[in-house]
């Protein structure tokens, strides 16, 4: 097995040895069980009248609880992809459990690119079973299924690795506790600086809005959250707030458009830059 | 008949590398800083030779493993391995380390540690078993083979760092403090494991601040301090002279600096030894002693210890 994969399968094992991939399924499981519970809730409400509440309502209504929901899920991936990153190479380094390997016919490229694997399998099958799983919890207790779900779980996984990415790039030069709080710290700034460009969008101003711009060429993880949410909106909501003009675009918790073609691009390049950097990094690092 | 084409390969390859050294420096060097690490390195080892690279704490023993191995890089200088320049990928399927700090995977067992470094070594799948029994059954973890790392001993981590450093017979096999964690048992195990080497033909580079045991298994040492090389040779070339330790009472400091006329003491209260002292001298010491009113109560003749020339040398270097 080339070594690349080899340290990739050990990657992947030394999470399942841990208890790590326990761990997620348990704490998924749990809140899949509690939201089918909440969301089967929605379709027992009655209004005024006595009435239950129509299928579209139901819609619109399951609609909005399932983006907070997915949006916990996809924070959970992003702060765990951000804590195991940022000790993936520092915390070898330091305990000196890469001595050895490095001295054996291994190129450091391969180290990291073989982490990032790993590491990478492991956010996409957390996003594709969590994200599955709440999917069909919420069809069988409301009738919903988002419009585009398949695209839902490839925004939240690539989420997930912005975060992998940018903690591992980290982690070949700072310890792991630094590395890990710079990502969470990162990734909030960046969904804050969305925030504040949606605001721009809603006021009109250029200055606020290129803050959104500039935030998600730099960290793409809340444009690739707004692709998350447009999967997620039934068509009659978004037309109903595309209504609302430049307002209606003024909302963290929803998406008018989805991501430009020319950003999923950069998303691409952004990966292939943080990985060559990562790469440089750690082989330009002296153990 | 792909493995007879291998082995030929492999014969030839061995062959044609038999002429160069396992490991030739030429002025390495390694700064940190303004901190010198190691100034000017420039030493070789032939093939098959237990080479034994002594220093106190922070000399730089480590310093030139790690640049030996690409681990770092050197500021000045170069460096050979088994006749390719350090960092060749490919000469590191034929050698082993034990780094200082030796630490290994502790969610995974003895065995699976050792099957993670034949198969980055790389080494034929078919040989694995016998590969990890043999290195288990020589640093004596066949019973803990299936126990996970993690509820091992720094000890028995240590001998499994060891095994590692042993699969796939290689040529040179570097040994950075290998028996800093293990206990006297141990310490004898791993001589024997070094005699093993040598006496199949491989290259050890043993870099240790445990004179007794470098005395005991070393063809040949260098004394390294302060990154630089203060003395080199055959253990017959360094410890050409003897020693001798009196036990004495009665002597004051003024009287004992008066004696290191006759060589270097080391002073231990009534314990002297007298460095490079000749025996035929020695009447003439205990005159002197006693003459300035010590009481002997024991002399003994001994030859120099790689201790006594390694404390000599250190103190010389200090001068």
């Amino acid at each position: 097995m080339p070594p690349i994969l080899v340290i990739a399968r050990l990657t992947v094992q030394e999470s399942s040895r841990r208890r790590l991939l326990l761990a997620l399924l348990v704490l998924t499981l749990v809140v899949v069980g509690f939201s089918a519970w909440g969301f089967n809730k929605i379709t027992t409400v009655t209004n005024s009248q006595g009435q239950t509440l129509p299928p579209d309502q139901v819609a619109l209504v399951s609609s909005q609880l399932l983006i907070v929901i997915v949006f916990m899920f996809s924070g959970v991936l992003a702060l765990s992809a951000a804590v195991v990153a940022g000790p993936l190479i520092s915390g070898e380094v330091e305990s000196g459990l890469l001595l050895s390997m490095l001295a054996r016919p291994v190129r450091r490229s391969e180290i990291v690119v073989g982490k990032w694997l790993g590491l990478a399998v492991l956010v996409g099958v957390y996003a594709a079973g969590a994200g599955l799983l709440e999917l069909a919890a919420v069809e069988w207790a409301t009738g919903y299924l988002p419009p585009h779900p398949i695209d839902l779980i490839l925004y939240v996984a690539a989420e997930g690795l912005v975060l992998l990415s940018l903690g591992m790039l980290l982690s070949t030069r700072l310890s792991g506790i630094t590395a890990g709080v710079i990502a969470l710290v990162a990734w909030l700034i960046a969904w804050i600086a969305g925030v504040v460009g949606d605001i721009g969008t809603g006021l009109q101003n250029q200055a606020l809005q290129n803050v959104g711009v500039v935030s998600h060429l730099l960290l793409p993880s809340d444009g690739l959250w707004r692709g998350a949410i447009f999967a997620m909106e039934p068509d009659t909501l978004i037309a109903s707030m595309r209504a609302l003009g430049t307002f209606g675009r003024a909302n963290p918790f929803a998406a008018v458009d989805p991501p430009p073609t020319e950003f999923l691009m950069w998303v691409v390049i952004w990966f292939a830059g943080m990985l060559a950097l990562s790469v440089w990094s750690f082989r330009t690092r002296e153990i | 008949m792909a493995e007879v084409a291998q082995k030929t390969e492999a014969a030839i390859s061995t062959e044609v590398a038999a002429g160069t050294p396992a490991v030739k420096t030429v002025e390495l060097t390694k700064r940190f800083g303004s901190t010198v690490a190691l100034a000017g390195l420039t030493m070789t080892v032939p093939r098959g030779e237990v080479f034994g690279f002594l220093g106190p704490n922070g000399a730089g023993k480590t310093t030139a493993v790690k640049l030996l191995l690409g681990l770092l890089k050197p500021t000045a200088g170069e460096g050979w391995l088994l006749g390719k320049r350090v960092g060749d990928l490919q000469t590191r399927r034929r050698i082993g380390y034990l780094p200082e700090l030796f630490r290994y995977q502790s969610w995974l067992s003895a065995a699976e540690v050792l099957a993670l470094h034949c198969e980055l070594a790389p080494l034929p799948r078919s040989s694995w078993k016998d590969e990890i029994g043999t290195a288990l059954e020589t640093v004596g973890l066949t019973d803990r083979a299936k126990d996970r790392v993690g509820t091992f001993s720094k000890g028995m981590q240590q001998r499994l760092g060891l095994g590692a450093a042993l699969l796939g017979e290689p040529e040179l096999v570097f040994l950075d403090e290998p028996t800093s964690a293990l206990d006297p048992v141990g310490r004898h195990d791993v001589r024997e494991i070094i005699r093993g080497l040598a006496a199949r033909g491989s290259a050890v580079f043993l870099n240790s601040h445990l004179l007794s045991e470098v005395e005991q298994v070393c063809d040949r040492v260098a004394v390294v301090d302060h990154g630089r090389v203060i003395a080199s040779g055959t253990m017959d070339e360094l410890l050409g002279g003897s020693a001798v330790r009196v036990r004495v009472t009665g002597l004051t400091q003024a009287d004992k600096n008066d004696l290191s006329s006759f060589g270097r003491i080391d002073d231990e209260g009534d314990q002297l030894t007298f460095a490079k002292l000749e025996p035929n001298r020695v009447p003439e010491l205990v005159a002197a002693i006693v003459a300035k009113g010590g009481r002997v109560y024991e002399v003994a003749p001994r030859h120099e210890t790689l201790e006594d020339r390694f404390l000599q040398l250190l103190e010389e270097e200090e001068k």
